[in-house]
């Protein structure tokens, strides 16, 4: 029998169809993901399962888990099976967890609310729990509080609470998302271990097709509120239909045209670079503790050459950049643009910082709401001593945001009026004002969906062949550093651990760090292959 | 601003806040009777329809003290608030632009040392060193203000700081000051506006309290504290004297209150999530 | 935990002596001499200057704060100028009005507060809710003193539903209450109203919470997951109000006790105040700052104790 099978489902959410006649289902011991951008409706589909859906939600059609239409079950009886028999992980380990109970509390809940078990046996049954989902006794007793883990070791707490009364369903939504790709990688392995462990069968939800696409069994794509394509997951690799699922397919392995041609001269060198912080003291007496963020760092990046920075979160890699754009001081070695070399202790010169610019990570985060898009996209000019002024200042803006296919008009809007990728190119016309040789592009594609990433990487490519723009690529994501970069330096803890053309450290990493990156990393193309 | 006429507790606390602007405005020009006409023959009148609100102990008409008096409860409560938000603003946003160094941290301090000090104690002091007046009473009452803009501009701009824009400013070469001037102070004076709102029904209410117990205007500036004391021993028998000027305080601070939270309501990020 | 209170306690002490300096200082800019004052016009200069010195006046600013604050610490307030006793013993009696006065409207505010800011908030929308935020608005424009004054004059002298004030001492605990409930209740009003917008906006603010979701998806009720994951959560921005209560039904107190005839330390401030006895200001002035810190340090702790976040493993 099907564990779980949901038929012509619709959901409405005031006026609002968020659902149109989603049919999906998932059997035990079996994984079935459900693929789609932001707004596909993919995880409002999971939260009809064990129907936690916000005020005003009202769903139709059938939700039949283990024989019974969760969709007319009352409330009480709804408790009864939410955490005994279907389980649920989500997206941000550290918000779903109660900051202020301990972790063995908070899985021990589990097991106490539907009264499996007397409240030792109850902290028994946690200890056993955490054990199985890699949180051994002697590092993570019981009395430990979420704010004292990792974000890895967060979600396998929040993976415990799910499964600690062995449910029959499980349900991910986007479970590794916030997470580093190597710790990704150890989740779902994790997740796949449990589902043959325990014959449960898991609904995954995730935006990233490569992350899924090693586990599933079953694929399901979801795009504006309807399943679009599914299908078992071999035959949905090989015989793709729907337009929909093919351009989603292209865009994750989208690789831009590029014509680089990196000449010799370098545009920044960076040279034994290091970055303390100071950390609180944790005595009255003795001087204050430091933490070295970036150690002995050196590097060249040529002008017209696209330059890959990759490694994990806390690894260095902003705090490098911020250091680089004289944000921050640094407290050895040195960095040189065009030659001109600044040293510890000094500011970087406004001559200097004239020559590179940055685009940020989030879309939404990176301009002030309350300036027209003219004001924002003209801050830059700042660094001039004599900025345009008047006819030659609107030309400016108008040939910037030209540049990245915005509109002359677009510049008397405000940024709330743009989209996602929109404001990423207006970013980018930012960063292009003053003529720049150099962008730093901080995780500057990561937030994007992936058809708007293809087109933002497109635009990249394109710019840099027109105006022999240097870049320094910044980002956790290995497939798009490989399709836009012609060298990568791949950071840990601080250091540069490996340093090479793009393709040679792809095809044969040499250190350890960079093997372990690689073989987590999602492979698509193989997958197709 | 259209938009918050729209919300029914902005639209009714905003006219009940401007019923008593109007009132102060139109008491420098016209009020029914003089407030300092003693008319000892029509003393402690009931309220009629010539004198609305009755008279007090000197014959004179309630309703045109309160009128008056609505002038000394708005003006302090003004430039209390703004002296809050004069020295309070650009405290919290110096602290905010050096986070975690020394001068944040003797800001802080400094600010929490204010806390200590409720307005009242802060009115004795200033009171038993300069003698009582509506002045001390601002300075009081704007003294106590001060930690309260310093707190929460430094709170909000704090976040601001980390966000992206403020860090491409500083990549467009831009000073501390300017950030702050140009970046983080539009992104917080709704939450200025809101608390500003809030701390001049506070004023209001905390000059009444210091003007009846004689800390605050004395005769024969007219103030709705001091016609409370002046009606204390009158109460049991003509309680209009105490009703009518605590009616006005409360009609006036619950108008700001109503004002202020529908604005709170607007403003609120958590209320306009135009990402999702 | 116990790095965490020594850090509070080093704090309350330097917050402590920046009080006291703030205080004296205060006071002694003031023109005039306080051995004058206290003896006359008629008095001799030798007389004067007599006292001055047994006064320690003749001394400089930093010897006078440092023997008005070690005084301090002994017990020792000096000696009122107006009427030439320690004032010590003028505020020994007074303080076990006032300060239990404020706690008891504290008591008070966060009995009422609590449980209707919880049902505003489990009722969002309701008409519980509406009635909640209207009397609540309402509670927050009424000035207690106001209410206080209406309260004696009409409700207690006109018609003589209870009485209108005075205070028979702590022999009978029982009468001491009694006579305390009325003028801490007026108190506690204002703040609980305050108290109780804050309970439900937090409490609204935890709900949308992720991790209430997840206690959810675990299967907690609707109103289990309030009791076991909501309240504790909701209770650090509370408790921080809290906090600053305490303050303000302090100041309240000595307002409302001379409204009920309460011979607290309200009625000898303002009489002080008058006659310039300002050694009584300064005396009284810290103490209440001092019991003010004090509450501040407690909410401190409790804070800790509540978010485990704030303490940090050894």
């Amino acid at each position: 029998m099907t564990l779980l099978e949901i038929n012509a489902l619709t959901l409405r959410i005031g006026a609002a169809e968020i659902l149109h006649d989603v049919s999906l289902a998932v059997e035990a011991g079996r994984i079935t993901a459900v693929i789609g951008e932001s707004g596909s409706g993919k995880s409002m589909t999971a939260y009809c399962v064990n129907q936690l859906l916000p005020r005003g939600a009202v769903a139709g059609g059938q939700v039949v888990f283990d024989g019974q239409d969760m969709l007319v079950l009352d409330e009480p009886a709804l408790c009864q099976i939410r955490g005994r028999d279907i389980g649920m992980v989500f997206q941000e380990p550290l918000s779903a967890l109660n900051p202020v109970q301990t972790i063995g509390a908070q899985v021990a809940e589990t097991v106490l609310i539907h009264r499996a078990a007397k409240k030792p046996e109850a902290m028994r049954i946690a200890r056993e729990t955490l054990n199985r989902v890699g949180l051994p006794e002697g590092e993570f007793p019981l009395n430990r509080y979420p704010h004292e883990l990792s974000g890895g070791q967060r979600q396998r707490v929040v993976i415990a609470m799910a499964i600690a009364l062995r449910p029959k369903l499980l349900i991910a939504d986007e479970p590794t998302t916030a997470l580093d790709v190597t710790t990704q990688a150890q989740i779902m392995a994790l997740l796949k271990r449990l589902v043959v462990e325990d014959g449960m069968g898991l609904l995954l939800i995730s935006h990233d097709l490569g992350v899924v696409a090693g586990v599933a069994d079953h694929i399901v794509i979801m795009q504006t509120g309807r399943v679009v394509e599914q299908g078992a997951t071999a035959d949905i690799f090989k015989h793709m239909q729907h337009p929909y699922t093919k351009a989603l397919f292209k865009a994750s392995s989208h690789v831009p045209e590029r014509a680089a041609r990196p000449a010799d001269t370098p545009i920044l060198e960076v040279r034994d670079l290091i970055r303390d912080y100071t950390l609180p003291r944790t005595s009255l007496l003795g001087a204050a503790p430091k933490f070295r963020a970036v150690s002995g760092v050196s590097f060249t990046l040529s002008k017209g050459e696209s330059l890959g920075l990759v490694g994990e979160s806390g690894c260095g890699k902003s705090t490098l950049t911020r250091a680089i754009l004289g944000l921050e001081a640094i407290q050895g070695g040195s960095i040189s643009i065009n030659g001109v070399a600044v040293t510890a202790g000094h500011a970087v010169p406004r001559a200097l910082r004239r020559n590179m610019q940055v685009v940020f990570q989030d879309p939404y985060g990176s301009f002030n709401p309350r300036h027209k898009v003219s004001r924002l996209v003209a801050e830059p000019f700042h660094l001039l001593d004599d900025p345009p002024k008047g006819a030659a200042r609107q030309a400016a803006i108008t040939h910037a945001l030209e540049a990245v296919g915005m509109q002359a008009a677009d510049s008397d809007k405000y940024i709330h009026e743009f989209s996602g990728g929109q404001r990423q190119r207006i970013a980018i016309a930012r960063a292009l004002i003053i003529k720049p040789e150099l962008i730093i592009l901080d995780e500057a594609v990561s937030a994007l969906d992936v058809s708007i990433r293809a087109q933002i990487l497109d635009l990249l490519a394109e710019l840099q062949s027109r105006l022999g723009l240097s870049y320094l690529f910044i980002s956790h994501d290995l497939g798009v550093v490989r399709a836009i970069t012609d060298r990568v330096l791949v950071m840990k803890a601080g250091q540069i651990v490996e340093n090479g053309k793009t393709e040679d450290i792809f095809n044969n990493p040499t250190h350890p760090y960079t093997q372990a990156l690689l073989a987590a990393a999602p492979k698509l193309e193989e997958m197709i292959k | 601003m259209k938009k918050a006429f729209k919300m029914p507790g902005f639209a009714i606390g905003f006219t009940m806040a401007t019923v008593f602007v109007l009132a102060a405005f139109l008491s420098f020009f016209w009020t029914p009777y003089a407030v300092d006409g003693v008319d000892i023959a029509n003393k402690l009148l009931a309220p009629s329809g010539t004198n609305w609100f009755g008279t007090d102990h000197l014959g004179r008409d309630i309703f045109s003290m309160v009128m008056v008096g609505a002038r000394t409860s708005i003006a302090v409560a003004i430039v209390a608030v703004g002296i809050g938000v004069l020295l309070g603003v650009p405290l919290g946003l110096a602290a905010a632009a050096r986070q975690g160094s020394l001068l944040d941290e003797v800001i802080m301090r400094g600010n929490d040392l204010i806390f200590a000090f409720p307005a009242l104690l802060i009115a004795i002091l200033i009171t038993a060193v300069f003698g009582a007046s509506a002045v001390n009473a601002i300075i009081a009452i704007g003294i106590f203000n001060i930690p309260v803009f310093a707190r929460i501009s430094r709170g909000a701009a704090l976040s601001l700081w980390t966000r992206d824009f403020v860090l491409a400013a500083r990549v467009a070469g831009k000073g501390r000051v300017r950030i702050s001037f140009e970046h983080i102070l539009p992104n917080i004076t709704n939450l200025l506006i809101v608390q500003g709102t809030i701390q001049f029904s506070l004023g209001i209410l905390a000059e009444a309290a210091l003007s009846y117990i004689g800390l605050g205007a004395q005769i024969p500036t007219p103030s709705w504290g001091r016609m409370l004391a002046d009606s204390q021993t009158m109460v049991s028998f003509a309680p209009h004297l105490a009703i009518f000027p605590g009616m006005a305080i409360i009609f006036t601070v619950l108008g700001l209150n109503l004002m202020g939270d529908a604005l709170r309501d607007l403003f609120d990020p958590k209320q306009r999530r135009d990402r999702q | 935990m116990l790095r965490f209170i020594l850090k509070r306690l080093l704090s309350l002490g330097l917050s402590l002596i920046a009080a006291s300096v703030v205080i004296f200082f205060a006071i002694e800019i003031i023109p005039g001499d306080p051995a004058r004052l206290m003896l006359g016009i008629n008095a001799t200069q030798d007389a004067v200057d007599a006292l001055r010195s047994q006064m320690g006046l003749d001394q400089g600013l930093l010897p006078r704060y440092w023997l008005w604050v070690s005084g301090l610490v002994q017990g020792d307030f000096g000696i009122s100028y107006t009427y030439r006793v320690p004032v010590a013993e003028m505020v020994q009696g007074r303080v076990w009005v006032s300060l239990p006065l404020a706690l008891y409207a504290l008591g008070l505010s966060t009995l009422i507060a609590f449980p209707i800011g919880i049902l505003a908030a489990s009722r969002r929308g309701t008409w519980a809710d509406w009635l909640v935020m209207g009397g609540t608005q309402l509670g927050i424009a009424i000035p207690n003193f106001w209410f206080a004054m209406l309260a004696v004059s009409l409700l207690a002298i006109k018609y003589r539903l209870f009485s209108a004030g005075g205070f028979p001492g702590w022999e009978d605990p029982f009468l001491a209450i009694k006579a305390l409930t009325m003028p801490a209740f007026v108190l506690a009003l204002p703040q609980a109203s305050i108290l109780a917008r804050v309970m439900r906006s937090a409490l609204l603010d935890t709900l949308s919470e992720d991790f209430m979701r997840t206690a959810r998806a675990k299967g907690r009720t609707v109103r289990g997951a309030l009791v076991h994951h909501a309240l504790r959560n909701a209770m650090i921005p509370v408790l921080t109000i809290l906090g600053l209560q305490f303050s303000f039904l302090l100041a309240g107190a000595i307002i409302i006790e001379k409204i009920f005839f309460l011979p607290g330390l309200g009625s000898m401030i303002f009489t002080a105040i008058t006659q310039r006895d300002l050694i009584v200001v300064e005396s009284v002035v810290m103490l209440l700052v001092f019991a003010v810190i004090i509450v501040t340090f407690i909410v401190d702790i409790t804070y800790a104790l509540v978010d485990p976040r704030l303490r940090r493993r050894p």
